[in-house]
């Protein structure tokens, strides 16, 4: 694959890993913090702590959309299904989100909702055009990469006049995410929380561009690099915020040129701002009401906004007493601080979001990172036939 | 992914010998020959060929970087990676 | 709207069966008053596992299906042991589309439940078939598939000698569903269960991993996208028998022999490690994966080691013997891209792991249900 098998060879892995460990000053810690979905999936699927030194470690922040929607959020969607008859269309990785009574959509499904997995918005419209007589609503979450989707799916059924299509909108934000965190009482005053720098998320710069973060390289001083999402691209991009450090530099790099441009997709972003506006407030699980941090639908296109459609109020329902996901989230703490991680809290029974999508932290701590502590009995090097 | 063919919105690329269509209302100035990124069926961006190589450039570069991190290890200046 | 969970359950418990002593892999139990079945549970995977032992197992238990394998040997009353035993096996087939490149619905209830039966070293020689039939199916599309069932049995060298045909009203079936068992003899002296993986064992594959999901699910119409990948949905037995004839003269250096279907190779070996009770480690550049499977997994946001296969096997055999198994694996036209892809550890905790190409480990972790595409 094109483009894709080069980013991940492993030789150049190395080599860049070497540069790492050579350039990061043995006397200090290093801490990076990740909020991009790909990125998570990325240094968990190819073992990229294995490559790292023993001072830097990796902190995963609010990059994954599913992680962060509220219980309320959900609760509305499974409302919308059970209650109301609708067919809802969803991405595959909010199936298993757990939400009030404990039920998820995978749950309510088995009792008789019309849930259904589709792989994009433009296939839940589609579907309102095959089926006229039902009322379709699509469960659109996600951060800057997904919205523009979204939006185009809006304005495609606007201008078909599709009758019996609407979007529950739950979008939100990257940067107002990063500033809360920053804004939060651990990292600003106590420090408890250090955070060195941040690895720029990669789909969702390659729509909002990397302006947006001059900002949080300005006004907090910390070194943010874009990374595109494959393993390599990570690996330099980790590489590039040692060298910010340690230079005492606080900017906006950009690893991912051949994707990402200071002003990012232009076409979407416009199509985006013709359909959505921000929300005041909104709430995200773990993180409690953040300002301006979620897009709503316009009243041009009220008709097609679920909320307003099918006049559902937003009831915010409290994570678990023992969920951790909050400080988890904001890189206060890790999974296994959780007393409930990987006892009670599983990924095939999730007590709170991290734990629900395979890129959330604790998911991906229990799936791929807790083993680490254990070192592997027997098993020297075999000579494998080709 | 490379853009095959166009038809208004749409788009077919060819992934590793997998063909997809998809919508390119996100990117209306991609042609065919071009790379984009795709995202929940939709094209996002192009992904432009020479800054791409430019890039593999850098990551290779370092093999020259890595001996001067040698050389300085033998100077005794830092620590040997792992 | 109480979403806080029962926290007595903090501590692993024991699963309620009646079957021993050995760990389960499950925290919770199943809640058997207010539950109910979710697509979950179909899909292969450690939920999977759970209903089976927790509810099935523990009311049918028996010394058979404490074996945990995917088929069960019997003894006839009066049969010598020198004259060998029975095997039975079976499988229900549900697949969507009921035709997809490479096979249908009928070939492929006829492969699964002979490979049943072949991986447990034996060799297969009836099937009964039952047909339960949505009321409005078409008579043309149900011949296709039983004409299909035919030749593939007849290419099998087994008889479909029982059936039953059920019809159920419309709305109540997905068109065809076709339930199949099979029944074959055992030699004497060859025992392969799931059990027996020992740490140094080594770990082979028979081929490429991932075409038959991928070939399924390019034909959904909301995924559309176009390939050549066809499914592998073959019979295996004969490529089994050509692996006992070499190892004939210790059968017990083959130790285990299973078909990765629903679940795919990961989940597959992780039933084998909690079976075993051992771990492994896999090297990922020796997984055979046809480039295109991993081209659509990558638009797919999918695991090609999580995705199903219909005509590959695993097996574990002791490290002596690896390289004359895998000779006579790629000897035959199923085999052609075997490969040692790992080795058999000891591990208390039981993890497949896996050295990716990358340099780096992770964990192959034997998932929940199916795997659920990423967006992000």
């Amino acid at each position: 694959m094109k483009y894709i098998d080069e980013f991940r060879d492993g030789a150049l892995a190395r080599q860049i890993a070497a540069r790492i460990a050579a350039e990061a000053d043995p006397s200090r810690a290093y801490h990076f913090m990740e909020f991009c979905g790909g990125h998570t999936h990325a240094i968990a699927r190819y073992g990229i702590p294995d490559l790292l030194p023993p001072n830097l470690r990796l902190i995963h922040g609010p990059g994954c959309p599913v992680c962060v929607l509220p219980i309320g959020r959900i609760d509305l969607a499974i409302r919308l299904a059970l209650e109301q008859g609708v067919i809802l269309c969803t991405y595959g990785d909010t199936m298993r989100v757990p939400a009030s009574q404990q039920l998820s959509l995978l749950k309510a499904k088995a009792r008789g909702a019309d849930i259904r997995m589709v792989y994009s918005a433009a296939d839940a419209l589609e579907l309102a055009r095959q089926l006229p007589e039902r009322e379709v609503v699509f469960f659109a979450i996600g951060f800057e990469t997904t919205t523009p989707p979204t939006a185009l799916v809006l304005h495609d059924a606007s201008r078909t006049g599709v009758r019996n299509f609407s979007v529950l909108c739950c979008h939100v934000l990257t940067p107002s995410a990063i500033t809360h965190i920053l804004e939060s009482p651990e990292v600003r005053q106590f420090g408890t929380v250090p955070i060195d720098g941040f690895i720029g998320p990669a789909h969702v710069s390659i729509v909002i561009g990397s302006a947006p973060y001059e900002h949080f390289a300005q006004e907090y001083r910390k070194p943010v690099v874009i990374a595109g999402f494959e393993p390599l691209d990570v690996l330099q991009g980790i590489a590039m915020l040692v060298r910010q450090v340690n230079e005492g530099r606080a900017e906006v790099e950009n690893e991912f040129t051949r994707a990402v441009s200071r002003e990012g997709n232009l076409t979407a972003q416009a199509l985006v701002s013709r359909v959505f506006e921000l929300r005041p407030s909104f709430e995200w699980r773990g993180l409690g009401e953040v300002p301006y941090s979620a897009l709503k639908i316009r009243p041009a296109y009220a008709e097609f906004d679920a909320e307003r459609r099918f006049g559902l109020g937003y009831r915010s329902v409290p994570d678990n007493k023992a969920c951790e996901c909050g400080a988890i989230l904001r890189g206060v703490k890790q999974p296994s601080d959780c007393k409930i991680f990987g006892t009670v809290c599983t990924p095939e029974n999730p007590i709170g979001s991290c734990m629900v999508s395979s890129e959330g932290a604790c998911a991906a701590h229990y799936t791929y990172g807790r083993f680490r502590s254990i070192p592997i009995v027997a098993a020297e090097a075999v000579e494998l036939s080709a | 992914m490379l853009v095959e063919r166009l038809s208004d919105d749409q788009g077919l690329i060819d992934l590793g010998g997998i063909r997809k269509s998809v919508s390119l209302a996100l990117v209306p100035e991609a042609v065919v020959g071009d790379y984009v990124i795709v995202h929940v069926g939709h094209a996002i961006g192009l992904l432009d060929p020479e800054e791409a190589q430019h890039t593999l450039a850098i990551f290779a570069e370092l093999e020259r970087s890595a001996d001067n991190a040698d050389a300085a290890v033998a100077r005794g200046r830092l620590v040997p990676a792992p | 709207m109480n979403t806080d969970p029962d926290l007595s359950l903090a501590n692993p418990t024991e699963s309620a069966t009646a079957l021993g002593s050995e760990r389960k892999p499950y925290i919770r139990p199943l809640d058997l008053r207010h539950g109910r079945i979710d697509m979950g549970h179909g899909s292969g995977g450690k939920a999977a596992a759970q209903l089976i032992d927790e509810l099935f197992l523990a009311a049918f238990d028996n010394p058979w299906l404490r074996q945990g394998d995917d088929g069960a040997r019997l003894a006839l009353p009066g049969w010598h042991p020198t004259q060998g035993r029975l095997v039975m096996a079976c499988d229900g087939h549900v697949v969507s589309p009921l035709f997809f490149p490479g096979g249908d619905l009928g070939s492929l209830a006829v492969h699964g439940t002979v490979n049943d039966v072949a991986m447990m070293g034996a060799q297969p020689l009836y099937l009964s078939a039952s047909f339960i039939i949505e009321e409005g199916f078409a008579l043309a599309e149900l011949r296709r598939i039983v004409q299909s069932m035919a030749a593939a049995a007849r290419a099998a060298g087994v008889a479909v000698v029982c059936g039953d045909t059920k019809v159920v009203e419309q709305g109540k079936g997905d068109g065809v569903f076709i339930s199949t068992t099979g029944v074959g003899v055992l030699a004497p002296g060859v025992e392969i269960s799931g059990r027996n993986a020992q740490a140094g064992d080594a770990i082979l594959l028979s081929g490429c991993v991932g075409d038959h999901g991928v070939a399924v699910l390019s034909q959904r119409e909301s995924l559309a996208f176009e390939t050549t990948i066809e499914s592998d949905s073959a019979a295996l037995h004969t490529l089994v028998a050509a692996m006992l004839a070499a190892v004939a003269s210790a059968p017990a250096d083959l130790r285990t022999l299973r078909d990765p279907t629903r679940g795919g190779l990961a989940t597959t070996l992780n039933e084998i490690a909690h079976q075993s009770g051992v771990g492994m480690t896999l090297q990922e550049a020796a997984i055979p994966v046809r480039q295109q499977v991993n081209a659509a997994c990558e638009l797919l946001g999918l695991d090609p080691l999580y995705v199903a296969n219909e005509g590959k096997l695993i097996a574990i055999c002791a490290p002596a013997v690896a390289d004359r198994l895998l000779a006579v694996m790629r000897a035959h036209p199923l085999g052609q891209e075997a490969a040692r892809i790992g080795t058999v550890t000891a591990d208390v905790h039981r993890f497949v792991q896996m050295e990716t190409g990358f340099g780096g480990r992770r964990v192959l972790d034997w998932l929940s249900a199916e795997q659920l595409p990423r967006i992000c």
